[in-house]
């Protein structure tokens, strides 16, 4: 068994996003990819964005990292995948203020879905960049790909 | 299972506070990353606060009594480091900040330019690759690198061809802080030195575990600091040569570095006073003085001896655990007492995260040298670093805390 700190930090959901990824494998088509790296522990993602209008159609990604940083992936691209942009990007804005909350927050479940999960890792200041990686990722792909519909129109 | 041991760590373990402490309640510490830091014994804590306490002032200013009394412990402690690494003079021990100064000073003043060559290893810490690949930039000199076998040595196959006639520096680790590998010195610094090169060698992980006479390495130049030895942070050693540090312009300008000074121009103190300008890190150098006095003591002989038993104890721990792969040479041969390992499919964030709830502190990451775990195929690794006080307790709670990541995780 493990001491409690541990399951708080490692929520049985996060493992299983872990242990199974959604989402996980680059994807066609898309019109952003970018690839984002956290220096001091070496976790990299290549992530792909497709936009449908301002619906967010699809989210796919490659990469390597801790536990926590992989599920954050996985749980990420579910909650974005099929939502329009600016709800997207609510619930990214609820994520971060998660992430700030050092363990205190109430998250709410009907926005964060399993990201609830992660209240845990906010108490954790060398984890909060693992979780936070596939997030930041997702919403640097967003603005290029806004400013390339942008450009284009 | 007990190991040979050369002196008692029971009792050299009470002059550490801190290994006493509980990580959380009921967590006692388990400290296993002494390749970053080392733990500070209480007689170098006494130094240092005796030093604040009753004789703080400046150094090499001023006639009052407490400059004097600074004065003579900060070239006390110098004088110490030159005897505790073997130095033909004090002179020769040039008082920086860390070794990643030390490093930087000799890429900014060693002389080499366009067509020149610098040489470096693939095994070599962030600190021996960025300063010089800086200083290529600024003259146009040519980067080259020694590089490694699949068992986590040089490659010196590659001697001959990557040190030529062009090759003004050869810059290396003595002891990898990620791999363990022990370099051979003598046999790179003749290569360099056949060639005319400088030698420069990081002696970051080597000085504080092992008998290093710098005079007989072979070598120009070494760079170590005094924090990974028992010494405090803010202060590390560059030793040279004397003739070299006088050959070699300053590096930063300020007081105390200067003979005389015009709004015009300035001439330029003697070594080592000409590369320390600016108010030196005086009470760190008095820490720096107790803590080779405190590694003296006990002597480097034992130091060694004692480590390189547990060193054997902990691979030996590390063979028995599934999935488990070291990364950096497999046995006893050539390697000291930090240890790398990857634990299949678990990322070593996880595996560390996971220890530090059970008090074992270990480092995760890449360890500053980027470029070598590249080489071997891995973003990230654990590392378990031993040091004088590490006991066999300590790696049987490092190793029951792995069996408990595999089943966590697995």
């Amino acid at each position: 068994m493990s001491a409690p700190q541990l399951q708080a930090l490692y929520q049985e959901i996060i493992l299983e996003h872990y242990r199974t990824p959604h989402h996980k494998g680059l994807r066609e088509p898309f019109d952003a990819e970018v690839y984002h790296l956290n220096p001091t522990c070496g976790d990299e993602i290549t992530l792909r964005l497709h936009l449908d209008g301002d619906l967010v159609a699809d989210v796919s990604y490659e990469g390597q990292g801790c536990s926590i940083s992989q599920a954050s992936a996985s749980v990420m691209a579910d909650l974005v995948i099929g939502k329009p942009l600016a709800d997207a990007l609510d619930v990214h804005e609820e994520f971060l203020r998660l992430m700030q909350s050092k363990g205190e927050a109430t998250p709410d479940e009907d926005v964060l879905e399993d990201a609830v999960a992660f209240v845990g890792v906010s108490r954790y200041p060398a984890r909060i960049k693992c979780a936070l990686l596939a997030w930041m990722a997702w919403k640097d792909a967003a603005a290029q790909a806004v400013a390339e519909a942008g450009g284009a129109a | 299972m007990d190991v040979a041991v050369t002196y008692d760590v029971s009792v050299i373990r009470k002059d550490f506070p801190i290994l006493q402490r509980e990580v959380r309640p009921g967590v006692p510490l388990v400290y296993l990353d002494s390749a970053a830091t080392s733990q500070k014994p209480l007689q170098v804590l006494d130094a240092m606060r005796d030093y604040n306490e009753h004789h703080n002032a400046n150094v090499h200013r001023g006639i009052h009594t407490l400059a004097e009394e600074a004065t003579a412990l900060y070239e006390g402690a110098r004088a110490k480091v030159a005897t505790f690494i073997g130095a033909a003079d004090p002179r020769e021990v040039v008082f920086g900040k860390n070794s990643t100064e030390a490093l930087n000073l000799l890429a900014h003043v060693l002389p080499f330019g366009p067509g020149d060559e610098v040489v470096i290893t693939e095994m070599e810490h962030h600190s021996n690759i960025v300063p010089w690949q800086l200083a290529c930039q600024r003259t146009g000199a040519t980067l080259k690198w020694i590089g490694l076998t699949d068992d986590g040595r040089l490659d010196l196959a590659d001697l001959d061809r990557v040190i030529t006639e062009r090759t003004k520096v050869v810059a290396f680790v003595h002891q990898s802080n990620l791999l363990g590998t022990v370099n051979p010195v003598a046999e790179v610094a003749a290569r360099a030195k056949a060639v005319g090169a400088y030698v420069v060698l990081d002696a970051s992980q080597s000085v504080p575990h092992s008998p290093v006479d710098v005079g007989s390495l072979g070598v120009d130049a070494v760079a170590f600091t005094g924090h990974k030895m028992c010494g405090p942070t803010g202060i590390g050693v560059l030793w040279a040569r004397l003739e070299l540090l006088e050959s070699l312009p300053p590096f930063l300008g300020g007081g105390e570095m200067i003979d005389e000074v015009t709004m015009a121009a300035s001439t330029f103190a003697a070594p080592p006073h000409k590369f320390e300008a600016g108010t030196p890190p005086i009470a760190q150098a008095v820490g720096l003085g107790a803590a080779v006095d405190y590694l003296g003591e006990l002597g480097m002989t034992a130091v060694h001896a004692h480590e390189q038993a547990l060193t054997a104890y902990l691979l030996e721990g590390l063979g028995a655990v599934p999935g488990l792969r070291v990364i950096g040479p497999q046995d006893m041969t050539a390697r000291g007492g930090a240890v790398s390992f990857v634990l299949n499919g678990i990322h070593p964030h996880d595996v560390g995260q996971f220890l530090d709830e059970y008090g074992v502190a270990v480092r995760v990451g890449h360890h500053c040298a980027r470029p070598a775990c590249l080489r071997y195929g891995v973003p990230a690794t654990s590392r378990a670093s031993l040091y004088l006080y590490t006991d066999t307790s300590d790696i049987d709670a490092l190793i029951t805390g792995l069996e408990r990541v595999r089943s966590f995780f697995g």
